[in-house]
């Protein structure tokens, strides 16, 4: 599914390196969670493979199914089956969150030679979809994302993530700001998903999310690395001992 | 005449033939303009914008460009008016009969002696004058030979439409027009068309007690095309006044807004949309200026204007508030914003407030931005295509402006005009 060879990025403007050396292979259906800590290249991760602006990629490869995706617009990644679950999800003023959603879905169809839904079928799609996600019509009226609690937000990016399909989805800190009933919800808005068809790539701090969601495999990140690769103990081990022991074996 | 002999390179005021009734406020005009003279570059008023091509005795060349698009308003069920380069013709214009409303021809009108429009030609004009002189209206009450006077009595149920063609690339065109409103009637007045090279017109509105004035203008179709329009209207208790303009082209268009709010609560909005390309053959300048005076008790007024701006184009907001001493319960908002969609274009925004009463609430903000990266990656990274996601932002940023026209079906005329202004703009 989702492979990065030796990935090495900086920053645009200060050339700054982040990404020093990022190895990772996803298998079809596989559930593989990232850890590490603050500032350790995660976020920067999952932009440089979605194709956010203001990195340059100095070394290294990902391909999804063998394509090279860092040669695709961010667009195209999408289109690809590649998505992202902000950590930050960005407010949008002016734009209905409905008018935004379909318009992506429709996006997505158009590029990948498909019929665009009609305004019926895809209202009718929304909104179980939006329903079992506990996101009420007064929130896919609004502006996307404007004045959404934080957990809200996080909702609105699992409901996108639900429309669109993707074949992998990278998600970063979805658990950060839900409170645990919420946790709850998105968990299984996320494992109804599951599929051996699609990988998921979870970014998370804690084991709670992990309880819900459990992985097959679990990297430890740390300035701009994967140092350990382990199963779901290693998320466990992280809970009760910090990373402390696990960067003194780096150094 | 002293406008003359003072500079023969620019315009003079030049009274038509046919006045009748409206002799006298033409030579007041034409006595006002040889005093207080053309604007400059020098006036601070025109700080922003030369009005120079305004004020020149030819009116230099326009240039029309046609998408094979149908004119905005062509679905709309109204009464319409035609007039090609400035001058009425009959032949494309529906018959000028609707119920709840007199209209004339100001040419055929102002043959009588005496007539309704009197006690306003001009009048709301003079006094749109002070504190802030605006000759080049003063120039057109002096020297309009035609326009459109409606004497509105009750509810009308179809808009008036006027539709400015053009035929000649040098038609230099002036028109004022005159609505009337009597007390509880309502009416909309939509204006859209190239119009002429160059463009000068005035529109006086009195909207009485109860009554409600609807209107919606688009500028566009015309790249090469000057123009300077002022609305003056005086508005009455519990009165309604809605204005919206939608500007998409024109080598320079300043268009006066001047609102005497003198009946308590009313309401009165003003509202603008400017998209501004300046790879147009002579560029692109839009200047909205706007003074409310609030005069009145619990009144509510709204001046949004957003422009879009790219390729080197100007856009240009004066917007004023003045709140009397005894106009308490004022509820006044403004804002003006500009986009920039590069590093070449301008935005100039002069907001003001002035306020002598204790109990009110104005709010008044004007911004200038780019498009929100953020924004623009989130809309990407979902699948929608740069081009898309940029247009999408771009009108949301319009939204604001062009949600205050009421009407939901002329509404979607005005996106769908939008759209294909940025659709033609694609890289
Ligand atoms: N645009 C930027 N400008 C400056 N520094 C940046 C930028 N983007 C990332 N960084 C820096 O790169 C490092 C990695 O950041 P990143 O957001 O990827 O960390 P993270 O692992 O996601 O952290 P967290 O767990 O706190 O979310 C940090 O030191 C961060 O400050
Ligand atoms: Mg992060």
């Amino acid at each position: 599914m989702l492979e990065i060879k030796n990935l090495h990025a900086e920053l645009e403007d200060d050339g700054k390196k982040i990404l020093k050396g990022v190895d990772l292979k996803l298998e079809p259906g596989k559930v593989h969670a990232i850890m590490g800590p603050n500032g350790s290249g995660k976020s920067t991760l999952s932009y440089v493979l979605s194709g956010r602006d203001g990195y340059e990629v100095t070394e290294g490869s990902a391909t999804l199914d063998g394509e090279d995706i860092l040669e695709l617009e961010a667009e195209e990644r999408a289109a690809a089956g590649l998505f992202l679950a902000f950590q930050y999800p960005v407010e949008i003023p002016g734009v209905g969150n409905m008018t935004f959603l379909r318009t992506a879905v429709n996006a997505q169809r158009k590029a990948r030679g498909e019929e665009e839904l009609s305004a019926a079928d895809f209202l009718k799609v929304v909104r179980a979809k939006a329903k079992t996600l506990k996101i009420d019509g007064d929130m896919l009226k609004r502006p996307v994302n404007v004045g959404f609690s934080g957990g809200e937000k996080k909702r609105n990016e699992i409901l996108q993530m639900a429309m669109l399909e993707p074949k992998m989805c990278i998600l970063d800190e979805t658990d950060s700001g839900l409170d645990v009933d919420a946790m709850k919800l998105v968990s299984e808005g996320v494992n109804a998903l599951r599929d051996e068809g699609r990988s998921f790539l979870v970014i998370t701090h804690y084991q709670r999310l992990l309880d819900h969601i459990k992985p097959d495999v679990v990297h430890i990140m740390a300035e701009g690395r994967i140092i350990k690769t382990g199963g779901p103990e290693l998320a466990l081990e992280v809970e009760n001992n910090g990373y402390a022991d696990l960067l003194a074996e780096m150094a | 005449m002293a406008v003359a002999e003072t500079k023969n390179t620019q315009l003079v005021a030049d009274i038509p033939v046919t006045t009748g009734w409206t002799l006298a406020a033409r030579e007041d005009a034409k006595a006002r303009l040889a005093a207080a003279g053309l604007p400059g570059r020098r006036d601070e008023y025109w700080k922003y914008t030369r009005p120079d091509a305004m004020t020149a005795a030819e009116a230099p060349a326009g240039e029309f460009v046609d998408y094979g698009e149908a004119p905005v308003f062509s679905e709309v069920d109204r009464l319409k008016i035609v007039f090609v380069d400035g001058v009425y013709d009959a032949a494309q214009s529906d018959d000028l009969s609707l119920e709840g409303v007199t209209i004339e021809r100001l040419e055929d009108a102002a043959s009588a002696d005496i007539h309704w429009a009197q006690d306003l030609y001009g009048t709301l004009e003079t006094a749109g004058q002070t504190p802030v002189a605006r000759p080049l209206a003063t120039l057109n009450t002096a020297s309009a030979k035609d326009g459109i006077l409606l004497n509105v009595a009750g509810k009308v149920s179809k808009p008036i439409s006027l539709v400015y063609h053009y035929a000649s690339d040098t038609s230099d065109a002036m028109l004022h027009h005159v609505v009337k409103l009597a007390e509880g009637a309502e009416i909309t007045v939509l204006e859209n068309g190239p119009a002429a090279a160059r463009f000068n017109t005035v529109m006086e509105v009195d909207v009485a007690d109860r009554a409600s004035f609807h209107h919606v203008r688009t500028q566009g179709r015309q790249h090469v095309r000057n123009s300077a329009t002022h609305i003056f209207a005086r508005t009455g208790e519990e009165s309604q006044f809605r204005s919206f303009t939608m500007t998409v082209n024109g080598t320079l268009t300043r268009n006066e807004v001047v609102l005497d709010i003198q009946g308590d609560n009313a309401l009165a909005h003003v509202a603008g949309v400017a998209a501004g390309d300046g790879n147009a053959p002579q560029g692109y300048h839009h200047d909205d200026t706007v003074f409310v005076t609030h005069d009145a008790v619990n009144c509510e007024s709204r001046q949004v204007f957003k422009k879009v701006l790219r390729n080197g184009a100007t856009g240009v907001f004066q917007g004023k508030i003045l709140v009397k001493p005894d106009a308490q319960k004022t509820d006044g908002y403004q804002i003006s914003q500009g986009l920039l969609l590069d590093d070449d274009s301008n935005f100039l925004a002069k907001p003001e407030l002035e306020i002598y009463a204790d109990d009110v609430a104005c709010s008044h903000g004007s911004t200038v931005g780019a498009i929100d990266d953020e924004a623009l990656f989130y809309l990407r990274s979902r699948g929608v295509p740069a081009a898309d996601a940029q247009d999408l932002l771009v009108l949301a940023f319009l939204a604001e402006a062009i949600d205050e026209v009421a009407d939901e079906a002329i509404r979607e005329l005005l996106l769908t005009r939008l759209e294909a202004w940025l659709a033609r703009r694609r890289a």
